[in-house]
Order: structure tokens, then sequence, then C-alpha cells
């Protein structure tokens, strides 16, 4: 089933999305890129209904493409992840709403910040440290999960264990590549019908870029 | 809740998708009162709207944001158009409107307003009122609540509250009740705001609650 991740790190987001490309109980293909370079500092990884994700993602794509033609400057992840949910919010309440979940990483270069929104296809923004979309997100965001706890009960018994182990937000982006490996391990080891390969982008202040894990 | 000569406003900070946490940081900080940072959502988050008047938005959190920017919106408008702040009666009579435009098919939210309101002589009146999804409006005289743990909070309000409360007993009865209702409740809690708004300052505090 489908799955998506990102993090936030120390000047990076990561996002990662499984390359699947399914109908009903038969794989079609498993080298499908569900992530979307919007921009030279922004990413989206999408996932839901299979038509909708393709045509929404490709509207967005043009729509912020539009914007920085016409302005000479790209939207900042911020504006870019309000007009992206007031896209989705107006197609949920028509005759046939977009289904699609998306994970939206950017880095903001005004303010020098990574910046990572979630929003559902309802419409709901939020920005979080890190976030998940799909069946994978039941068991990767209790994982990184375990580092707030850990900042919330003082100091971690194992510091160096815990820092590279979760969510760190201030995390090189190798600890970062460690913590998404380990998510990714968890969904293997824990979901029936886990996905087997996964496309990884980061996002920093030099621009997007896909790594191999 | 209303005190002697001051009003306060609380809500938890807990945004999810039915029983999964998705987010529980909210320090949303207004920078002015024009230019206000867009908000991301909790299931209830409230808004500052003027100096002295506040809304709470609990419900379905896509419906937080749009109401929020669509609120922000008018509230602009009237005070340019007007040349002078909204107040708090006027402000919920344009929230109940702006709901029930949607009568047929709603917003999922049930706001609550808390604000001093203009008195005639100079003086300051604790206002509070709140408003199902299709903007029927509840004046209270004591305090108002809403959300999927509103049935715990009347509970522990009816026990807590009592009336002229001074601000700091004020932000205490509401902690407390807000707090104890959340911690009953398995959809809200993950963290508290809390507001008081006297004459001369609003006082806000986050409270560390459980994270459970």
């Amino acid at each position: 089933m489908e799955t998506s991740f990102a993090l936030t790190g120390k000047g990076y987001v990561i996002v990662a999305a499984d390359t699947t490309a399914a109908r009903s109980i038969v794989k079609m293909k498993d080298d499908q890129d569900k992530i979307k370079e919007l921009g030279s500092h922004l990413l989206m990884a999408y996932s839901g209904e299979p038509g909708d994700t393709i045509q929404f993602a490709e509207y967005v794509e043009r729509n912020i493409r539009l914007y920085q033609i016409r302005n000479l400057y790209p939207l900042r992840p911020s504006a870019a992840a309000s007009w992206i949910r007031r896209s989705l919010a107006e197609s949920l309440r028509s005759r046939n709403a977009y289904t699609v979940n998306l994970l939206i990483g950017g880095y903001d270069l005004a303010d020098h910040k990574p910046t990572l929104y979630w929003i559902d296809y309802l419409g709901t923004v939020v920005e979080v440290p890190f976030a998940a979309h799909g069946y994978g997100s039941y068991f990767a965001l209790s994982l990184l999960d375990r580092w707030a706890i850990a900042l919330t009960r003082g100091r971690p018994r194992r510091h160096t264990d815990i820092l590279l182990r979760y969510h760190n937000p201030e995390a090189t982006l190798e600890e970062g590549l460690a913590t998404l490996k380990r998510c990714i391990n968890e969904v293997s080891k824990r979901l029936i019908v886990s996905p087997d390969r996964y496309k990884v982008k980061v996002v920093d202040k030099d621009g997007v870029r896909e790594v191999e894990l | 809740m209303v005190g002697k000569d001051c009003v306060a406003i609380a809500s938890d900070l807990r945004l999810g998708t039915q029983a999964l946490g998705i987010s529980s940081n909210f320090q949303r900080v207004p920078v002015s009162h024009f230019s206000r940072v867009c908000p991301s959502l909790t299931i209830c988050q409230v808004f500052p709207i003027t100096d002295r008047l506040y809304v709470g938005l609990p419900g379905l959190g896509t419906d937080v944001t749009t109401l929020y920017e669509r609120f922000r919106y008018r509230v602009n408008m009237y005070t340019i158009k007007e040349e002078r702040e909204i107040h708090p009666e006027t402000f919920t009579h344009m929230v109940s409107s702006t709901l029930y435009e949607h009568r047929f098919g709603p917003y999922f939210i049930e706001p609550v307003v808390a604000g001093l309101s203009k008195l005639p002589t100079g003086g300051l009146k604790p206002f509070i009122a709140a408003m199902d999804l299709i903007g029927c409006i509840n004046f209270a005289k004591d305090f108002v609540v809403a959300g999927t743990a509103s049935s715990k909070l009347y509970g522990v309000a009816e026990g807590l509250w009592e009336p002229d409360l001074e601000p700091e007993d004020l932000f205490e009865t509401i902690s407390q009740t807000l707090l104890n209702a959340v911690d009953r409740d398995a959809f809200s809690g993950w963290g508290a705001v809390v507001h008081v708004i006297t004459k001369d300052r609003v006082i806000s505090r986050t409270l560390k609650a459980r994270m459970d």
C-alpha cells in the first residue's frame, strides 16, 4: 500500500515515497516517481486515488511554475502550501473532489529554514517536524515520536543512542537518512502489504536532489 | 469563561485524523493587527481578532483554516471601511451569518468567541458566546464550551466556575477545567493554550499536558 514519509533536520528536509503503482491486488509498476519537484527548493510527495494524484500534482506543478514565470521569483514554501491547501479545500466541496494526500518539503531561501507541511485530501494543513501518509504512518510516526518523548522527560538515558536513532531537528543529513531507514525498516517489518522500494529526495540550501539509500 | 472585568479562552493543541495524532506543536504568534501569520490548524485553535477579542474554532481541520482566513478578510475589510475596531457582538453576528450562509452544506466548526466589549460609558464588559455549526448563537453569562470534549467540559466547568474571578484565579479555573476535561477525551489534549483578556493586557500561556 502507498506510504510516504518526510522529516526535517539541520538545514534540510528529506522526503521519501514508495514507488509502486498498484491497481487492486496487482502491482503494475515498481519504479514510479511520486515526488514532484515543484521548484528549485520545493518538493511534493503525493499519494491517494491514482487518477487524482497525477492530475492534481501536475495542476499544482504548472501553476507554481506559472507564478515563477510571471513574477520572476518562486513562491516560498509556506505560500505554496497555502495555495495548494486552498485548491484542495475548494475541491473538497465540489461535485468530485481530489482524493490526494501531500507532503510539501521546502527550503525557505528568505529565512534559511527547512519547512515541512502535512496536507490531507480535506485541505488540512499543518507544519510539522516529521510526517507520514498511508499505512506506514501508523508505524513511522510513533517511532519518530520517541525523540519528542525523550526530550520532554529531560535528557535521554542513552543520549547518543537516541540521537542516532530517532528524529532530531538538529540531525545531520547522514543521521536523518539513518532515521528514515529505521522508519522504512519498521514498515517492512510490521506492515503486511509493505512496499519494497522507495524514492528519496532531499531539499536544502543547494536545492533539490535525489539520494540513494 | 467570564471573570471580573476579564474573560478567558482556552484550547487544546491536538490535530489528528480520527485516533491518529498528527501534530501537537502549535505556537502561533500573531504579528500585528493586519499582517498576521496564517496559522496552520488544530482540532481547535484560538485566534486573536482584535486586541481584546479572540475566537476559538474547534472542528474539522480544513474548515478551521478556511474560516479563519475568511474571518480575517472580513474583519480587515470591516476595520478599513468603518475606521474602527469591530465589537465582539458584531463579530459574533458576522461569524454566525457566515456559518448560516452554508446552512445546507455547513462548515464543521463550532466557534467560541471571547472578548471585552466597550460600553457607551467607556468601560469594558466581558463578552462570551458560542455557536453551533450553522451559526445559532448562545450568549452566556458564565462559560461556553465546544468541541469533542464539550460534555466533559460542561461537567468540570459547572463544578469549578464561580462569578467575579480575578484574572489569575480565572486562569487557574479555566486551565484546570480544560486539562481535566481533555484527559477524559481521547480526541483532544496534547498540550493547551490559555488567553486571559484583561483591560490592559492579554495573558497568554501554554500549558504542559498529558501526551497520551
